[in-house]
């Protein structure tokens, strides 16, 4: 059955020329045509770095400055967030650095909060743009999910489910970018930020404001999705790597109501 | 109640009927003691009481177990499988390569996304058709909205029978359970995609091992979550490979496998 498939690897990202005695090490290795090692390498940042791989080009400046303040408001959602909880839930049990961010990938992977909900409210703006009326409409009934595994969330994306006002961060954020990068996509959401949230009913959230801004610089949802699951990492690795020097008993264990007990129901 | 309240409200001790372990004493599933209840149980039994919260006769449960059994392919190509050879391959554990192959079992050409898929649709044009819709007509609509139909062409096989089925509907047999209406169906929208599309989709196993569960009542979310070990057995022998071949001679590429078509060589200008 492997006569209809491919015996290479296709890319337009990635180049490598053997080394003259070793087939299987490479000698120079390019991305989107740059020599990573013999040019990149102490010249380019970590963001434009970022940037190249993900579309093939250098960013533009304001793309640059527009991922490198995401790449800081994204890194550390903080210990109380499911993604960071569950990283530390591995590592303060002693699991693998892997199981840690394994973890940390699959809780904040979801529509409710995670990178999925980027990925649904980038599309929002593919479908929108910056038409209020085709964005209350798209609010109001987000299209189902699919594939179907994913869970429906039951509240917009990009707006915070439980939110009673706009969260401080989010509009620090917000302004920020604004400031620092602007574009038009970030003055929009600024300026009908109130009629959407009361359309939502709930406030906006920084999920919403990272899909703006992804949105802004030319991203696609699914590399928006991407670009978030990696830059929320650092933090769930920080604070795992915390949480291994403490004992398991210094961490929330929590406590269960349990609702259909057997032995509550027999007979004393 | 304002939105913060929800939160409050769920704050203290967790409300839960599935379970809880009482450390050196007893473990509550679902609300039956574990350790007595199911004190001879197979682990399919507790698995698929742990999805529906209902027991399932020994029968039900060998079909089911029997569909795990079918399609666990020990074969390292596959692309859930090679990403726990690679992770062999490359000295990682055990947990992190199976952890990665299964959420990679949700693919869009095989497992969880054609499953699912089959589910969805099968549910939803049972009920057309229990409403009197025309087959012809359901099938004809749902290639209006999708592309292709979840359950039918195979991506590796495109032109051969699953192999699986076969061997499925005789447990099925042996076993004494009846095709029922969702796995019927399944084989009727078989036959109706040939005479629409005008060429042969032949059913994949995404559709029977969807459609049997869907005829004991499951619903998708839990044909889904049955599912979920199915490839498992299957990719222990590729980990088990890998760690035996030198490390990293698992699937190993030189460099000039990389097809490079993108852009020339440039330089990085400050």
């Amino acid at each position: 059955m492997s006569d209809n498939f491919s015996t290479t690897i296709h890319s337009r990202l990635w180049h490598e020329e053997p080394c003259a005695n070793d087939p299987f090490a490479a000698d120079v290795c390019r991305a989107g045509g740059y020599d990573v090692y013999g040019d990149l390498l102490g010249k380019v940042s970590y963001i434009d770095y970022l940037y190249l791989l993900f579309k093939g080009e250098r960013p533009t400046a304001p793309q640059s400055r527009t991922l490198g303040l995401l790449a800081v408001a994204l890194a550390n959602p903080g210990p109380r967030d499911p993604s960071v909880h569950a990283a530390m839930a591995a590592s303060v049990t002693g699991n693998p650095a892997s199981s840690a961010l394994m973890a940390a990938v699959a809780a904040g992977a979801g529509a409710g909060g995670g990178a999925r909900e980027v990925l649904l409210a980038m599309r929002a703006w593919a479908a929108c743009g910056t038409d209020l009326a085709a964005w209350c409409e798209h609010l109001a009934n987000p299209p189902a999910p699919r594939p179907a595994f994913w869970p429906a969330t039951g509240h917009a994306p990009g707006f915070a489910e439980h939110g009673v006002t706009c969260a401080k961060p989010v509009l620090q954020l917000l302004a920020c970018l604004r400031d620092q990068a602007p574009s038009p996509q970030l003055d929009w959401l600024a300026d009908k930020r109130a009629a959407l949230e009361a359309s939502t009913g709930i406030p906006l959230a920084q999920n919403g404001v990272v899909a703006a801004a992804l949105h802004g610089i030319g991203l696609l949802p699914d590399e928006g999705e991407m670009l978030t699951l990696l830059l929320r990492l650092p933090g769930a690795a920080a604070h795992a790597l915390e949480q291994t020097r403490h004992s398991f008993r210094q961490f929330p264990f929590f406590e269960l109501d349990l609702q259909n007990d057997p032995a509550a129901r027999e007979p004393a | 109640m304002s939105k913060n309240a929800i939160l409050e409200q769920y704050e203290g001790a967790l409300p839960t009927s599935v379970g809880k372990c009482f450390p050196s004493e007893r473990t509550v599933f679902r609300g039956l003691d574990l350790h007595s209840e199911f004190k001879d149980a197979d682990w399919i039994e507790l698995y698929i009481f742990s999805i529906v919260g209902r027991r399932l006769p020994a029968s039900q449960l060998k079909v089911l177990q029997s569909v795990w059994v079918y399609t666990s392919y020990p074969d390292a190509r596959l692309w859930c499988n090679r990403v726990v050879a690679l992770t062999g391959s490359t000295r990682g554990t055990g947990a992190q390569g199976l952890g990665a192959g299964l959420a990679a079992s949700e693919a869009a050409i095989f497992g969880r996304q054609p499953e699912i898929g089959a589910a969805d649709f099968l549910v939803r044009a049972k009920a057309e058709l229990d409403a009197g819709k025309d087959l012809e007509q359901i099938v004809r609509e749902e290639l209006k909205r999708h592309p292709r139909i979840m359950g039918y062409g195979r991506p590796v096989a495109a032109e051969y029978a699953d192999e699986r089925i076969a061997v499925t509907l005789a447990m099925m047999e042996r076993e004494g359970m009846a095709i029922g209406p969702h796995l019927a169906l399944a084989f009727a929208i078989e036959d109706m995609l040939e005479k629409v599309a005008g060429r042969r989709l032949p059913m994949t196993y995404s559709s029977v091992v969807v459609a049997i569960p869907l005829d004991l009542g499951f619903s998708p979310l839990e044909c889904y979550l049955y599912m979920q070990p199915s490839f498992v057995a299957g990719m222990i022998p590729c980990y088990l490979e890998a760690l035996e071949r030198p490390a990293g001679a698992t699937f190993a590429l030189r460099c000039d496998r990389i097809n490079y078509t993108g852009a020339a060589p440039r330089r990085w200008e400050e």
